[in-house]
């Protein structure tokens, strides 16, 4: 799945990374804490949080996650999108609540970690 | 490659730049030509130590040893100890106070995930002087 693809299920708006529209991603995530999503690495990854801090981008970093959907209407602050842009990490947004949002891209195919 | 060494300070109480430390020795080990998985098996452990270190110690510094064989972490604080370090080892123990949770945190899977990313583990920890984690990864 494209970011471009997610950013239509998710009637989402990309907040940064225009340019990466093609970047692909085959697993998903979703979680608060940001610790579990450390516990599993999927290769090319899509976060899906409710947080939203800087930590969230420095946990996408350091997994080599490429992609972080804010869900529940949640817009970052400069500070995270500077720390995104500089990582060349994509942020979306989406109104949409997290069940839904992850339901959404699971039933486009999107699969998490154990790939159920 | 000789060896190479790197030294980082953590500030206490700036949850903002915590991870700062873990990002740029990501970057250094991508510039000394790592494989994709051992940097991130070091930068995943040596974020959730350094959160560790912003969180429940009052910020400590961080060496790198770094050879074509093996890295080596050693991050050590000032900060309270660890009173039972098998039970602090266990998923989902946590003793991180509400304010840190809300912030992404205490979910209790630090320290086991810095076990399960790396090929050595040792905790050296005080209680009251501070808590030294010690950690390897061998470059395969
Ligand atoms: N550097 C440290 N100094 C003092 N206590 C620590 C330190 N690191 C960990 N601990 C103690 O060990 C517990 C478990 O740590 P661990 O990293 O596994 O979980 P956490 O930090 O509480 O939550 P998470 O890492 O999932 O966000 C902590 O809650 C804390 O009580
Ligand atoms: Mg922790």
């Amino acid at each position: 799945m494209t970011v471009k693809e997610i950013v239509e299920i998710l009637e989402g708006k990309i907040i940064y990374g225009e340019d990466y529209l093609d970047r692909e991603v085959y697993k998903a995530c979703g979680s608060d804490m940001m610790s579990d999503v450390l516990a599993f690495v999927k290769e090319q990854a899509v976060l899906l949080t409710g947080l939203v801090n800087p930590q969230v981008v420095r946990t996408a970093e350091m997994m080599d996650i490429q992609c972080i959907v804010f869900v529940r209407g949640k817009s970052p602050d400069m500070g995270i999108i500077d720390l995104a842009e500089e990582r060349e990490i994509v942020l979306i947004k989406t109104d949409l609540e997290m069940f839904t949002s992850c339901g959404r891209l699971y039933s486009h195919g999107l699969r998490g970690g154990s790939g159920e | 490659m000789e060896e190479v060494r790197l030294h980082y300070d953590v500030n206490a109480y700036d949850f903002t730049c915590a991870g700062e430390a873990s990002g740029k020795l990501k970057r250094s080990l991508k510039n000394l030509g790592f494989n994709s998985a051992v940097i991130r098996n070091v930068a995943i452990a040596v974020y959730e130590a350094e959160i560790n270190m912003v969180i429940h110690a009052e910020g400590g510094v961080i060496d790198a040893i770094i050879t074509p064989d093996c890295i080596t972490v050693i991050l050590a604080d000032h900060g309270p100890g660890i009173p039972d370090i098998e039970l602090a080892m266990k998923e989902g123990y946590s003793t991180a106070p509400e304010n840190v949770r809300a912030l992404g945190f205490g979910a209790g899977m630090g320290l086991p995930n810095i076990k399960k990313y790396t090929d050595e583990m040792n905790i050296d920890t005080v209680i009251g002087v501070g808590t030294t984690i010690t950690l390897k990864v061998y470059n395969k």
